[in-house]
């Protein structure tokens, strides 16, 4: 076949499957795993009715799902709310808004390999939408555009509290990309580029980035390597947490003093695109961490070379790449249900006291030992 | 008593980096997720009815309505004596307390070959408007029949706004029988 028509045909297939097949469930259950993790923590049930309502079609009995249709019940009702829009607000931003959160985080799921490759019809197809040679630069890039999305709402809705919680977030935001990029550095080091599936697939080969084990063994370089690279975990996971807005640093849109924050004055769907551009986000973040730090899609233990040969050997992989993300996705729940919010001028002391200067000596601390050990 | 200063805890460095507390602090809840799941939190026992995860309980399913106590405040009701007599004198005054104005009554004259003729009213019409009632008790307190009181009931639903208005023949429904309260009518007296 064509090259380019195989490109064109694989590219669009990959694109439907990641986003509406892979990552939209995932983002739909993981707003019932937060309802169901945050209640099984403080004792509570959570949304646990939810099935197939058979009696409303006349049947006997109703299929008890324990609430896992739930996620679907949101969506059907956010879907049919009124969509109020206020008198007060700059309706074009007010509008596009959403929509501005919740693309960048879709768009950066572009770059994510999600598994090695499959053969289909002799052609080798990597699990990957866009196999560019920029994947965290790229990612860093998109992402920080969702900042315009929240700061627009804030400013739109034309309302002291969600004015504050645009600026609050404007400036996490911008504070916290800091740490970010330069955390990431030391990672970059070690594996000396920048395509996303080629770091994936060198950590296959030679050990995930935190958990060298095969591949060269312990060396001395890499056992030394693992204390500026945990440190760059830190401060890389932490700083995804301020990103997307999740606790403890959910300042933007505090209840306790911002009513909702940015979203305060929207409704039904447009807060919904609010919503699932934060899990959005969040699925994206682990996905960056898990592919930075713990081997994307490589199931690890020098298993990679033999799974790899398989015709659908990707689909392995792309199941264990799945399985580490939503472990980090609950990991990302449970730290909100554990540690409390910070106050605000702790935040911004820990983003750029603390963690700019950590990140910053941590990279000299990386080359250092790279140099004295070579 | 004498007076204690108390000062700010030195902290040591370990917990000043944050870090060791947020694991601790995550120890503790993962733990207690756990407990959580095998239904052995406190309160995630018989006494309270409970579903198993923590005191919870499962509404419909599980209620808990042998412990409501004696002075609950659910649904206003009429209620009648030992001897069948509806108590209420039709005063209105339990219609003039209400705060929001829940209670409409229409009053009738009780005919002098009734038995109870000395009596000299009842309500023809008594309707409690459950959409408007806030649970206050002031109708019970101002009774002076000790005609209505506020029952155990709680789950009043309805699908209009009709149905939400008790009137007087479902207030004797729920309310049912008191006896020995106010016997200035009978011979018991
Ligand atoms: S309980 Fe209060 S609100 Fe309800 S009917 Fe009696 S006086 Fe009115
Ligand atoms: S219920 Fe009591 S207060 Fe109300 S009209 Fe009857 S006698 Fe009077």
């Amino acid at each position: 076949m064509d090259p380019f028509l195989v490109l064109v045909i694989s590219t669009a297939v990959k694109i439907f499957i990641f986003t509406f097949v892979l990552i939209l469930p995932i983002i739909a259950y993981s707003t019932y795993a937060e309802r169901r993790v945050s209640s099984i923590i403080q004792d509570r049930v959570g949304p646990n009715r939810v099935g197939i309502p058979l009696t409303l079609f006349g049947f006997k009995k109703d299929i008890p799902l324990s609430g896992l249709l739930q996620p679907l019940a949101d969506g059907l009702k956010n879907l049919l709310k009124e969509d109020l829009v206020p008198d007060h607000v700059r309706k074009f931003f007010f509008t596009i808004a959403p929509a501005l959160t919740a693309v960048p985080a879709f768009l950066t799921l572009c770059v994510i390999p999600f598994g090695s490759q499959i053969t289909v019809f002799g052609e080798s197809i990597k699990l990957v939408i866009a196999d560019i040679d920029a994947g965290p630069l790229f990612v860093f890039a998109i992402a920080s555009l969702s900042v315009y999305g929240i700061t627009f709402a804030g400013w739109a809705s034309n309302n002291k509290y969600s004015f504050l919680g645009g600026v609050r977030s404007c400036a996490q935001m911008i504070s916290y990309e800091i740490a970010l990029g330069l955390s990431v550095i030391p990672v970059l080091m070690v594996f000396g580029q920048l395509n996303l599936s080629d770091i994936v697939q060198h950590q296959a080969d030679n050990g995930w980035l935190l958990l060298p084990l095969w591949g060269e063994g312990l060396t001395t370089e890499r056992i030394l390597l693992l204390i500026p690279l945990f440190i760059s975990f830190v401060v890389f996971t932490t700083s995804i947490f301020a990103e997307t807005n999740r606790m403890p640093f959910d300042l933007p849109e505090c209840e306790t003093e911002l009513v909702g924050g940015y979203h305060t004055e929207y409704s039904s769907m447009k807060f919904a695109l609010f919503f699932l551009g934060e899990y959005a986000a969040m699925i994206v973040g682990s996905a960056l961490i898990v592919t930075l730090f713990f081997g994307g899609w490589s199931v690890g233990f020098g298993l990679d070379a033999a799974i790899s040969e398989m015709t659908f050997g990707g689909l392995i992989h792309l199941g264990a790449f799945l399985a580490k993300v939503i472990g980090f996705v609950i990991f990302f729940i449970w730290v909100r249900w554990t540690v409390p919010r910070f106050r605000y001028d702790q935040l911004m002391k820990l983003g750029w006291v603390v963690f700019f200067e950590l990140a910053l000596v941590n990279i000299f601390l990386t080359a250092g030992i790279m140099m004295l050990v070579n | 008593m004498a007076t204690i200063k108390v000062t700010r805890p030195k902290l040591t460095l370990l917990e000043k980096i944050y870090l060791p507390a947020v694991i601790k602090g995550l120890c503790i809840t993962f733990m207690h997720a756990i407990r959580s799941m095998l239904g052995k939190t406190p309160g995630a026992n018989e006494n309270f009815n409970s579903s198993g995860l923590g005191v919870t309980m499962q509404y419909p399913e599980q209620k808990w309505d042998d412990q409501l106590p004696d002075y609950y405040r659910g649904v206003p009701a009429l209620v009648t004596d030992e001897e069948q007599r509806e108590r209420c004198v039709s005063c209105q005054l339990c219609e003039f307390i209400c705060p929001p104005k829940a209670i409409a009554i229409i009053p009738d004259e009780i005919e002098s070959d009734d038995p109870w003729a000395k009596v000299e009213k009842r309500p023809k019409e008594f309707d409690i408007d459950m959409t408007r009632c806030i649970y206050c008790g002031m109708c019970e307190e101002v009774c002076p029949e000790q005609a209505i009181y506020l029952r155990k009931d709680y789950a009043m639903t309805g699908l209009s706004r009709e149905d939400m208005v008790n009137d007087k023949k479902r207030l004797y429904e729920i309310g049912g029988v008191r006896t020995g309260l106010v016997n200035k009518w009978n011979e018991i007296k």
